[in-house]
């Protein structure tokens, strides 16, 4: 009795003196990390000192005069400034990363529940591709949807024409490009009208659920207000949208919507390898999940959509979005290989030509750093909240 | 009065037996664990089932509520006859419950929604009518003060006795039992096997793969032996184990009782 009373009185002191000496290891770390830097600055501005390249952030509104391939906001070589073209360069790397992740998640989905699969075939395939994809270098893929697929189609002559309008060579793809009218304005908010009536709609069916117990199926209604809504005001509106059709001429393709080579092999490249991670990350989700809790479930007689539904995704999410987070931010940075191929991304635009024409060196790679930390941040954060709506916390 | 006579003329729908197996046989790959079974089951009647490992105790069990497929041989559960047809197995589920060795209670759920998901789902009641029910079960367990909680929080007598309450909601004519306290600490197997007495009492169909003795004595009205995928004993109780008829039985009884 008296010894647990000692124990219990002795611990709180004890634990007290380990989180100060925590503490006093963590402050030391931060000053030698804090030193390091303050010398390395010190180091540089000495040496760009001597070789006579101003330091500061001066170089961000001077002319840049270099062109950038793609750019989705106004750019020119002569007119745009340094501070442009790292928006330039910021934009195409979130828009090679974004559609990235997109559809890396799809098709890694895809795949791993076919390795899943009970059919033979089926999985063997996807594990297959997992085997495949996941042991050849990332840059090399990249080289080769780029060198191998995308420059050994046909020249701007031998085009390959495509439906409504679109071509495809070693250029690039070139698409009908869509043309809103101002009153296509109508149909985004039709859009959003749609997209809370059904949000409505489902809290409405989980209410009445929880009253009457009866269940309502709300596909259809779903579908009907965000695809059938907009698209009667899109009618009724007299459907203000065209498209601008790309036009051959003899040395160039004018008009139309250009999608890059560079941006084709990068996004395909991205994908492609990412998805044979996600695609083991969902397997291994799925797989933590015991068998016993479909077994519960069923035995309850619950239907094995029902299951899926309520027992096992939700148990497997909240395995999966953690390693999934992961891949996302390795998809970010990887999309920094787009240096191989002349991708303009921030790399290659900012810390590539900006550094070269300014010479400003520790600028550039600490804002280039300080951006990508950032994405991962809010990547991360993000993840988190919807692994934290996904899945209730288990104590 | 016209409650009544529905109820009588529920009554006279339900079989009086309430589950019927007839020439069962099943193998896992070559290996035959169940060997032409033949066994029926009175409504309220409970049986205690015993047996080496491997003797195919679980597997019979999960035959009878579909968990396994077999390959000949016929179930009818309460009058409906399993077949692949995924309704009738759904029907025959929705009136089996079933509680496992290892509760296989579902984490990511309170208590409390444990007990109501398949009342709420399959029975399609009202949140607030399935709640009412999961509280009755929970105190018939004796645990309405953890409902909130989840379930990695209670102790394994506690998690097993909401697998019962969670099994009970349905209100299931049938319960199942596998192994339900060979999960437990030897200090909680009594308030698990205490509540499965209280239900014993209530007149619900139990089968129960135990070997828990002194409960078979105390609860059921046929005791059965299987070895090598056969029930090669089945009998009351006093008889059972005063005079087994075979040696197996003998050997095994031996072994389990010292
Ligand atoms: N899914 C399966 N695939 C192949 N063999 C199986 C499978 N499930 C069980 N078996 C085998 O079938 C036999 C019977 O298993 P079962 O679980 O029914 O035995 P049991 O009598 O419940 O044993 P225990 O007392 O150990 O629980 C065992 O030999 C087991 O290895
Ligand atoms: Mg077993």
């Amino acid at each position: 009795m008296a010894d647990i009373a000692r124990s219990s009185a002795a611990r709180p002191s004890r634990r007290h003196a380990r989180n100060i000496g925590n503490l006093a290891l963590q402050v030391a770390l931060v000053a030698i990390v804090l030193g390091l830097i303050a010398a390395a600055a010190h180091n540089a501005a000495v040496n760009m000192a001597k070789a006579n390249i101003a330091h500061g952030f001066g170089f961000w509104n001077n002319t840049a005069g270099f062109d950038i391939s793609q750019a989705l906001v106004g750019y020119s070589a002569s007119a745009s400034t340094f501070g442009r073209a790292f928006w330039v360069g910021l934009l195409n790397t979130l828009l090679v990363s974004a559609v990235a992740i997109v559809l890396s998640t799809a098709l890694g989905f895809i795949i791993g529940i076919a390795r899943l699969s009970h059919n033979w075939l089926v999985s063997r395939l996807a594990g297959g591709y997992v085997e495949l994809i996941r042991n050849i270098p990332l840059l090399l893929q990249i080289l080769f949807w780029y060198n191998a697929v995308l420059k050994s189609l046909p020249e701007l002559k031998g085009s390959v024409t495509l439906p409504f309008g679109g071509f495809l060579n070693n250029r690039g793809l070139f698409l009908p490009k869509p043309v809103f009218a101002p009153d296509f304005s109508a149909v985004v908010i039709a859009l959003a009208i749609g997209v809370a009536c059904a949000l409505a709609l489902r809290i409405w069916a989980r209410r009445r659920q929880e009253r009457t117990g009866e269940q309502v199926y709300l596909l259809g209604p779903t579908l009907a207000l965000i695809v059938g809504l907009p698209f009667i005001v899109f009618l009724v509106a007299g459907k203000p949208l065209t498209f601008g059709i790309p036009d051959m001429g003899r040395f160039n393709i004018r008009g139309g919507l250009e999608i890059l080579p560079e941006f084709a092999a990068l996004l395909i490249a991205l994908s492609v390898y990412t998805a044979a991670f996600i695609a083991e990350v969902v397997r291994a989700g799925v797989l933590a999940v015991p068998a016993g809790q479909t077994e519960a479930a069923q035995a309850l007689g619950l239907r094995s959509t029902t299951t899926l539904r309520l027992v096992v995704v939700p148990q497997a999410m909240r395995m999966i979005v953690p390693p999934l987070t992961s891949q996302y931010l390795n998809l970010t940075k990887n999309s920094s290989l787009a240096v191989a191929i002349g991708y303009p991304d921030l790399v290659q635009v900012f810390a590539g030509s900006v550094l070269n024409i300014t010479g400003q060196a520790v600028e550039v790679i600490a804002i280039t750093m300080a951006v990508y930390l950032s994405i991962s941040l809010v990547t991360s954060l993000l993840m988190s909240l919807y692994g934290r709506m996904v899945a209730v916390v288990e104590r | 009065m016209v409650q009544g006579s529905t109820d009588a003329a529920d009554e006279k729908a339900r079989p009086e037996v309430a589950v019927e197996i007839a020439g069962l046989n099943k193998w896992f790959g070559e290996f035959h664990v169940l060997r032409d079974i033949n066994l029926n089951v009175a409504r309220g009647e409970r049986i205690v089932i015993c047996g080496p490992s491997g003797s195919g105790k679980s597997t019979l069990l999960r035959c009878i509520n579909h968990l396994e497929d077999w390959q000949t041989g016929r179930i009818v559960v309460d009058g409906i006859e399993l077949n692949d047809d995924p309704r009738q197995i759904v029907a025959v589920r929705r009136d089996v419950g079933m509680v496992f060795q290892h509760f296989n209670l579902f984490p990511h759920l309170t208590v409390l929604e444990n007990c109501t998901l398949a009342p709420i789902w399959v029975r399609q009641m009202p949140k607030r009518d399935a709640e009412a029910v999961a509280m009755k079960y929970l105190e018939r367990v004796r645990i309405p003060e953890q409902a909130e909680k989840y379930p990695a929080r209670l102790s394994g007598g506690q998690q097993q006795r909401v697998a019962i309450a969670r099994a009970l909601c349905m209100n299931p004519n049938i319960m199942l039992f596998d192994e339900p306290t060979s999960a437990l600490d030897p200090e909680m197997v009594k308030e698990v096997l205490d509540t499965m007495v209280g239900l014993a009492s209530d007149g619900i169909t139990m089968l129960v793969v135990s070997h828990e003795m002194g409960f078979a004595r105390q609860v059921a009205d046929r005791v059965m032996f299987m070895a090598d995928g056969q029930i090669l004993e089945i009998n009351e109780p006093k008889a059972f184990f005063a005079h087994p008829q075979h040696e197996r039985t003998r050997l095994f009884l031996q072994q389990i009782l010292h």
